[in-house]
C-alpha cells in the first residue's frame, strides 16, 4: 500500500501556498500579490515576447499584465489554473498593444522557410540528418539558449505566439485558441509549421555540433 | 540525402495495416508527439517510422525542439527584470489601493494618524520643556541647579543672573525682584558667582559652563562699576 504524503509532496505544498495566497490576496493583502505571481514572472515575460518580439516593449507589457491581474484578482476563480489565467491577461495585454500599433512588428521569414506563405498549405520537412535525442544538459550552454532563442525569433508571429503558448507555456491547445481568439485547428497547424520550421533551423547547429557537450570529438584535440 | 533511405510508402505496398506515405506522416506528426491521434493513426505511425528513416528523423528532430524550448532554462528574462517588476509593483498598487480602499479599513491606513498624533505629542512636549525647563538666559552660565530652592534671591531687569539680597553686583537695582531661587532658575537666571558662589563650588569642578559663568559676572560686576561711576 502506497502512501501520498500531501505535506511532504513540494507540487501538493505549493499549490496549497498558492490557494492560500489568491485567498489573501483577494481578502485585501495586496502586499502578497508579488509573492503570488514572482513564480510565474518568466513565463509572462515569455509570452509578451512571443508576440511583440521587442524585449523592452515586452517588459513593459508584462508589468502591466500583473497590474491587471491584480486589478482583476476577484475575478479569478479557482477552478482556473492562476498560471494559465496569468498567461492568458498577458496575452490579451500584448495583443492589445500591438494592434495599437505601439509595437513594430518586425514580421518574420516564414515565407522563406516555408516557401510558400499559407498556412493551409502543408510544410515540408527539408533536412533529414540522422538526428538523436539532444541531452538537456545541451541548455546549460548560454550560447545554446541564444541559438534557440534567435531561431524562435526568426518565424512569423502567427507561429510563433502558439508554439510560445503550448510549447514553451506548457497551455493545452484548447486555452491556447482560447488565449489567442483562433480555434483549435488553426492552432494545431500553426504548431505543426513552427515545430517543423524549428527544427529545420536548429538542423544546421545540430551538424555543427552546437547541442554536443565538445566541439570536438573525445580524445581527439582540436589543435 | 536519399541514398540509404527506404521508402515507406513502397514497402507497405500490399500489406494488410494501414499504409501511410511521408507527407500524411509529417501532417500528423505534432499530433503524434502530442498524443493526440487515434490508435490506428497512432499505430501506422509506428510503422512507418520503423521503416523510414527520413520520417524518424524528421521525428527525432521535432522532439528536440519541444524538449528543448520546453525547458525551464528557455525562460531567460532581461538582467533587473525582477527588481524592476517589484519596484512597479509598489510604485502602482500602493496608492492605487490605498485611494480606493474603504476609510480605515486596513491596519496600515492607521499609520498615517497615528505618526500625526506622535508628532503632535511631541510637540506638546517640547513646548512644555521650553516652558518650565531651566532655561537659562545666559549662553554661558550654568543654572543654578546647586542653589537651595527656597533661597530667597534678586533679580533685575537687562541682568541674566540673580543675586543674593544686597549683592553689590546687582546690575539695575531699580528694576530688582525678589522671588525664590527655585522662580529665578525658572526664568532663565544664573546664579551670580559671587554673591552665591559657595553654592557654586561643585559647578565650578565641572568645567566651562561655570567658569562661562563668572567671566559673565564678571563682565557685568565691571559694567555696574561703569554706572557707578569707578
Amino acid at each position: 500500500m502506497v502512501l501520498t504524503d500531501s505535506v511532504n509532496d513540494p507540487e501538493q505544498a505549493s499549490g496549497k501556498r498558492e490557494r492560500e495566497l489568491i485567498a489573501s490576496v483577494q481578502g485585501g493583502q495586496r502586499e502578497l500579490f508579488y509573492e503570488l505571481v514572482r513564480p510565474y514572472e518568466r513565463r509572462v515575460y515569455a509570452a509578451a515576447l512571443a508576440i511583440l518580439r521587442n524585449q523592452e516593449d515586452a517588459e513593459d507589457a508584462a508589468q502591466e499584465a500583473m497590474l491587471k491581474a491584480f486589478a482583476n484578482i476577484r475575478k479569478f476563480r479557482a477552478e482556473a489554473r492562476f498560471s494559465t489565467w496569468l498567461i492568458q491577461i498577458t496575452v490579451n495585454e500584448a495583443l492589445m498593444r500591438r494592434r495599437r500599433g505601439r509595437t513594430v512588428v518586425m514580421e518574420g521569414i516564414d515565407n522563406r522557410h516555408s516557401g510558400r506563405g499559407n498556412e493551409e498549405s502543408e510544410y515540408a520537412p527539408r533536412d533529414f540528418a540522422d538526428w538523436r535525442e539532444i541531452p538537456s544538459e545541451a541548455l546549460e550552454r548560454k550560447e545554446v539558449r541564444q541559438r534557440l532563442a534567435e531561431a524562435l525569433a526568426t518565424l512569423d508571429q502567427k507561429y510563433r505566439q502558439v508554439f510560445v503558448l503550448r510549447d514553451v507555456e506548457h497551455l493545452n491547445i484548447q486555452e491556447t485558441a482560447e488565449a489567442l481568439g483562433i480555434s483549435v485547428a488553426s492552432v494545431k497547424t500553426r504548431l505543426l509549421r513552427a515545430r517543423l520550421m524549428l527544427r529545420d533551423l536548429l538542423a544546421a547547429g545540430w551538424e555543427q555540433g552546437w547541442f554536443s557537450r565538445l566541439p570536438f570529438e573525445k580524445g581527439t584535440k582540436p589543435w | 540525402m536519399g541514398a540509404g533511405l527506404v521508402q515507406p510508402v513502397a514497402i507497405r505496398e500490399g500489406d494488410q495495416a494501414m499504409v501511410i506515405s511521408c507527407e500524411q506522416v509529417w501532417r500528423e506528426i505534432s499530433n503524434y508527439i502530442d498524443g493526440e491521434l487515434d490508435a490506428t493513426l497512432r499505430s501506422a505511425m509506428e510503422e512507418h517510422f520503423q521503416g523510414c528513416k527520413r520520417c524518424a528523423s524528421v521525428l527525432a528532430g521535432t522532439q528536440n525542439v519541444v524538449k528543448l524550448y520546453g525547458d525551464e532554462r528557455m525562460l531567460e528574462v532581461p538582467a533587473g527584470f525582477s527588481q524592476r517588476l517589484e519596484k512597479r509593483l509598489e510604485e502602482r498598487l500602493t496608492p492605487a489601493v490605498a485611494r480606493k480602499a474603504r476609510p480605515w479599513s486596513s491596519w496600515s491606513a492607521w499609520l498615517v494618524p497615528a505618526a500625526a498624533m506622535v508628532l503632535i505629542a511631541a510637540a506638546v512636549l517640547l513646548m512644555n520643556s521650553l516652558t518650565f525647563r531651566n532655561f537659562v538666559k545666559s549662553q554661558h552660565a550654568e543654572p543654578g541647579n546647586h542653589v537651595p530652592p527656597d533661597l530667597v534671591v534678586v533679580v533685575s531687569d537687562g541682568s541674566k543672573l540673580f543675586h543674593a539680597p544686597g549683592c553689590p553686583f546687582i546690575h539695575d537695582k531699580a528694576s530688582e525682584r525678589t522671588m525664590t531661587a527655585k522662580e529665578a532658575t525658572r526664568e532663565g537666571y544664573a546664579p551670580c558667582t559671587r554673591c552665591l558662589r559657595q553654592y557654586l563650588k561643585t559647578g565650578l569642578s565641572r568645567g566651562s559652563g561655570a567658569e562661562s559663568a563668572i567671566a559673565e559676572a564678571d563682565d557685568e560686576r565691571e559694567e555696574v562699576l561703569d554706572v557707578a561711576g569707578h
